[in-house]
């Protein structure tokens, strides 16, 4: 949005230079003799580029607030003395505004010859691309000259004598900062403007950068004085894309060019959504610019959306078809028709031999909405059974039940813009600043604002305090005791009277309230009980309950804390339970917000990829439904739910389950108890993996067919909003097919007559089965940019605040939730409890942000440990350290810190040498057998080094990685 | 006085000073001139520890410590003299007196002399314009520099 080229192709977003105003009042006004009504506390520098009039700037861009620093934007004005800043000059009724004359024009270029006069330009040197505002606006006030000269104090050369090599270095000059994997710093381009300091405050809310010194000294700097890798900086790129010169510029735009054409597509990582601008040089991605008309992100992003996308084009990337008869053989390269063919053959065989039920399919959370319906429509259509799952199930599968339950739909219940009217949030479970970034910097600069934060989390998260932020409440509870505490609060909301009667008389059933609220009222669920149990301050918790009930709009976001546990399910519904005693649903600013880990989770759980549930959440034993795909497909659908994931594999190890398909997710990594998983994994006899690289699943295929990424492919993701975003097709899928085309293929070879052109077929088909969906269309979403679902003839155009005149299900239900402590609990042999969870530079199990520069910041998984119990173990900071529990044991570095309370240790699960989940159990949620990740009972210890599971998988996993050259294949 | 504190002491002495200022309104401006106070200069290694107790990032701190010219990074000599460079006493000599100065103490501005004793620095208005040209040596103002006055102060940052 910064950088306007004159291409036609690249999609143009107009910068206005100051943000929108937000009020009623309208004023009129002419710039240039042209008449516009904007409303009152518009800049002129906006109302003027509304009425199409450009005037040009460099400090001022509309993501930040005007600053009035560079002098560039003078206007005149009738009636007025001066040549007040465009930017900082709200309009008034019946003003009369000149943006050209000849004493603006003389003053403009005034203004630039000295900015030049400091500037490589001066030098005769392109040091940047050439094409920046900075250059633009030299070109359009009409500079030519450069009366100062080169031979002042300045900060662009670094030696002050006539011959380089001879002079003396001059004191203003900096080197370039290439510490950034991903950009490069310029000082000597550098003119100091703030909008980077102002970019990384305001937008991004991290505060890492300063203008150090003052006046001609003044400089931007990292940190203090330090290089950005080594600063507080957290890369999200806000300042690169704010630096109206090339002093902040992406590596790959300086060393391969300009982009040339651009294609607004949706990111592939976390479930926030962002809306990009694919800008693209030939057939390469030369950056990705964030879109400021994507509903999701306004323009922003993080550091793997926008610069993490280098795994796209890996060398590690399979691109061509492969079998083995065997997992202990090399693979084999063949052709598509080859390993399709082989596929249905053996999934007929199979079913031949080992019946009907014996083989399943596991959709991607990462795959696009119409990908995923296809594969549970190639499971029960073609496979006819419903055997058919998904990796939601080791997420979020609670979110569906626990809200489904209670409220009537299994979705979060606001847009992300309701954060803007939110006077406390309460977070639990969740660490938006490294899983959420884009929507964690919303949340901070709402507090900034003056909104409150309450926090539910073992782990002190960056945001309980960083610059500027800070909670009032951090509850650090012991992994394990949610539903404890959260009854906790509910029991302080009705035995102090906090909850909102008339609320619930009128949207609930109030005898179901009163059974809830004699439940909760009971002394066991005090926050003095609950306190000691949970090891939180009983004050602090009255004060959250009082906080979040009394303290105005009260919007509760969660995450994977809430949902990974034996009892993830009843602590959705003790959220859904809380909202609704205090009337916190129904409106902006309010609700109960799931922040889902994956771009598509939402999309793949509402695609029908449960075993009991056909799209829309609808189950698969209704006759009714049933009957809408079995005359669209033509076949009998089987009307008992399938095998769940873990299922699958417990069929596996016992003998009757014997092929899968899996698209676009490693079970063996991020599925807990990878020694259960690998050896349900090598009991059956035809795994495919269809997926992007060689993951540790495939270690255990029988077939691989190779994957496409989100640059690859049209169609849709659906985001932790609800809101559909399209994904467009950015370059040709590397290996020949999208991955949707691939199903296809497989499915054609199963005999199935499927036909679908283009995903726009598979979502009308989607649009016609699902009545929440039923408005969904690509022509609509190309119109209208994105939908929140539902979207049908009630809301043609979406639904961004969901309950709003009353529950989805009727009368919102209240269900008591009895807190019933998980089996894995800590010993004698097993004293510490360990949790696990995400860092900000590496995403999941790592396949895709391992395969690029963000290792810079995250090279392997650390396991955070607490003083006092490091202390007691004889361990300092760095040491290998030995991680035990009941399932198994892993080694990995300690990383000594009082983030995490003493008796917890946490770590992450990017790296597959780490093998997090060797340690974690079987244990799951008792509803939906999302298993338990965030709660194991662990033992720390020195260690020399890998342990012998380590080593003997890092040899399995190399020998199963064997590709036979063409040669042998031949 | 030039022996600079271990990092630890840094921090334990930053610490100490912040806690005590830490309520005021506008509180970084107060914990700087503290530490300045305590310390003879403002240590970077205590910068991290004010961002810290303040909740403000590095940069910010970075920031306003590197505006402040007052602020110094290392150590100064035992004594300090400012010597004014502004208008009115540049109007009157200060330059000739800058430049004697300079070549008496042996050092010239933001330097310090070997043996520690002096720090001569450039201060633009010290407000004493009437009495013009002036200095400061050691937060004492000094009026209408002239040979003999200029004698005196080396004499006495010397002894």
């Amino acid at each position: 949005m910064n950088a306007a080229f004159d291409i036609k192709s690249l999609v143009q977003e107009i910068d206005y230079g100051t943000p929108a105003s937000e009020a009623e009042q309208q004023v009129t006004l002419t710039v240039d003799g042209k008449p516009v009504t904007v409303p009152a506390g518009t800049s002129i520098m906006r109302a003027s580029m509304e009425a199409g009039v450009e005037i040009p700037k460099l400090c001022a861009t509309d993501m930040l607030d005007s600053f009035g620093s560079c002098r560039v934007c003078l206007v005149e004005i009738d009636g007025r003395g001066g040549t007040p800043a465009s930017c900082t000059t709200p309009v008034g009724e019946g003003m009369v505004v000149h943006t050209q004359s000849d004493r603006l024009n003389a003053i403009r270029r005034g203004v630039m010859e000295l900015y030049v006069s400091d500037h490589p330009a001066a030098w005769g040197e392109t040091a940047g691309t050439g094409a920046s505002e900075f250059d633009k606006v030299v070109r359009t006030v009409g500079l030519t000259e450069n009366r100062y000269g080169v031979d002042g104090r300045n900060h662009v050369e670094q030696e002050n004598g006539v011959a380089p090599g001879h002079g003396s270095l001059t004191i203003d000059y900096i080197a370039r900062d290439e510490s950034n994997p991903y950009f490069t710093y310029d000082p000597a381009q550098c003119i100091v403007c703030s909008r980077c300091v102002r970019a990384c405050e305001e937008v991004q809310g991290t505060f890492a950068l300063t203008i150090e010194g003052r006046g001609f000294e003044s400089r931007v700097s990292a940190g203090m004085h330090e290089a950005f890798v080594d600063s507080e900086c957290v890369s999200c790129g806000a300042c690169v894309q704010a630096c109206p010169t090339d002093a902040l510029r992406e590596k790959t735009v300086l060393a391969k060019g300009l982009p040339e054409r651009s294609t607004v597509t949706t990111c592939a990582y976390c479930g926030v959504g962002c809306s990009f601008k694919a800008e693209v040089k030939g057939d390469e991605v030369i950056r990705m610019m964030p879109y400021k008309a994507g509903k999701a992100n306004h323009g922003h992003s993080c550091v793997k959306g926008r610069f993490a996308y280098g795994y796209a084009t890996h060398k590690d990337r399979i691109l061509k078809p492969m079998i083995r008869e065997r997992v202990s053989d090399p693979w084999r390269e063949v052709s598509w028709e080859e390993a399709l063919t082989h596929t249905a053959n053996e999934f007929r065989r199979i079913q031949y031999q080992y019946g009907r039920t014996s083989i399943g399919g596991i959709t991607s959370s990462r795959c696009t909405n119409e990908e995923t319906y296809l594969v549970q429509k190639l499971v029960r259509q073609g496979f006819r059974n419903n055997n058919v799952d998904t990796c939601a199930r080791v997420c979020h599968s609670p979110t569906g039940y626990g809200l489904g339950q209670t409220f009537g739909t299994s979705a979060g219940t606001q847009d992300f813009d309701s954060i803007e009217q939110t006077d406390v949030i309460l977070l639990i479970g969740a660490n938006p600043t490294d899983a959420h970034p884009v929507f964690a910097s919303r949340m901070k600069k709402r507090m900034r604002q003056g909104a409150k934060l309450i926090v539910l989390d073992p782990r002190r998260t960056d945001i309980v305090r960083s610059a500027h932020v800070e909670a009032q409440f951090h509850l650090p509870l012991k992994p394990g005791t949610n539903v404890a505490m959260l009854t906790a609060l509910a029991h302080v909301i009705v035995t102090e009277g906090l909850f909102d009667e008339a609320f619930i008389r009128e949207r609930c059933d109030w005898d179901e309230f009163q059974d809830w609220a004699s439940f909760v009222a009971l002394p066991e669920n005090s926050p003095e009980v609950v306190g000691q149990l949970a090891n939180v301050d009983p004050d602090d918790i009255r004060g959250a309950a009082r906080l979040y009930a009394r303290g105005g709009n009260g919007a509760i976001y969660y995450g994977l804390g809430v949902t990974e546990h034996s009892q993830g399910s009843t602590t959705v519904i003790a959220i859904a339970n809380l909202a609704m005693a205090t009337g916190n649903i129904g409106r902006p600013g309010v609700g109960v917000n799931p922040l889902r880990g994956q771009n598509n989770v939402q999309g793949s759980c509402d695609m029908g990829s449960f075993p009991h549930e056909l799209p829309g959440y609808r189950h698969i034993s209704g006759d009714a439904v049933r009957a809408i795909y079995e005359s669209l497909w033509g076949v009998k659908l089987d009307d008992e739910p399938g095998l769940r994931i873990p299922n699958m594999l417990d069929a596996a190890v016992d003998g009757s389950f014997k092929g899968l398909y899996v698209q676009g997710e490693d079970i063996l990594q991020s599925d807990p108890d990878t020694k259960h998983v690998a050896a349900g994994l090598a009991a059956m006899e035809c795994v495919v993996v269809h997926d992007l690289f060689l993951n540790e699943t495939a270690n255990y295929a029988h077939v691989f067919l190779p994957g496409s990424t989100f640059l690859e492919k049209d169609g849709t993701f659906t985001n932790a909003e609800r809101r559909i975003n399209m994904v467009r097709k950015v370059m040709e899928p590397k290996c020949g097919y999208a991955d949707w085309e691939t199903t296809q293929e497989l499915a054609k070879a199963l005999g199935l007559g499927w036909n679908y052109t283009h995903p726009s077929e598979i979502m009308d088909e989607i649009a016609k089965t699902t009545p929440s969906f039923s408005g969904v269309s690509f022509d609509l979403l190309d119109r209208v940019g994105s939908v929140q679902w539902p979207c049908n003839e009630k809301s043609p155009e979406g639904t961004p605040i969901m309950h709003i005149r009353g529950f989805v299900r009727g009368k919102g239900k209240f269900i008591r939730t009895e807190y019933v402590a998980t089996d894995e609990r800590t010993g004698p042999r097993f004293p510490l409890l360990l949790t696990t969870g995400r860092i900000l530079s590496q995403y999941n199990v790592g396949a895709q942000t391992r395969r690029t520069e963000n290792v810079v910041w995250h090279s392997e998984d650390r396991l955070e440990i607490h003083p006092h119990d490091a202390e007691n173990r004889g361990l300092r900071d760095g040491d290998w350290v030995r991680l035990t529990s009941r399932s198994g044991e892993t080694t990995l570095r300690a990383l000594i810190t009082d983030r995490v309370s003493p008796g917890v240790v946490y770590t992450t699960f990017h790296h597959p040498d780490t093998q997090a989940n060797v340690i974690t159990t079987d244990f799951s949620d008792w509803a939906t057998n999302c298993p338990e990740y965030k709660v194991t009972a662990v033992q720390v210890g020195a260690s020399n080094g890998p342990s012998e599971w380590q080593r003997d998988y890092d040899e399995q996993a190399k020998q199963s990685r064997r590709i036979a050259s063409l040669q042998a294949a031949e | 006085m030039t022996m600079q504190p271990a990092s630890t002491e840094i921090a334990s002495r930053t610490a100490a000073i912040i806690h005590e200022l830490k309520g005021l309104e506008g509180p970084l401006l107060p914990i700087l001139h503290g530490i300045q106070e305590e310390f003879g200069y403002v240590p970077q290694d205590a910068l991290p520890v004010i961002a810290e107790a303040l909740n403000i990032s590095r940069a910010e701190v970075h920031g306003v410590v590197t505006f402040y010219h007052d602020y110094r990074s290392q150590p100064a000599g035992r004594h300090v003299l400012k010597l004014c460079q502004a208008e009115a006493c540049q109007s009157m000599g200060s330059d000739a007196i800058a430049a004697k100065l300079k070549s008496m103490l042996g050092i010239g501005f933001h330097e310090t002399t070997r043996d520690g004793s002096v720090t001569l620095e450039p201060v633009y208005c010290l407000g004493l314009c009437a009495c013009s040209p002036s200095a400061m040596l050691d937060g004492e103002v000094i009026g209408r520099l002239d040979d003999e006055k200029l004698n005196e102060i080396v004499a006495e940052v010397r002894s």
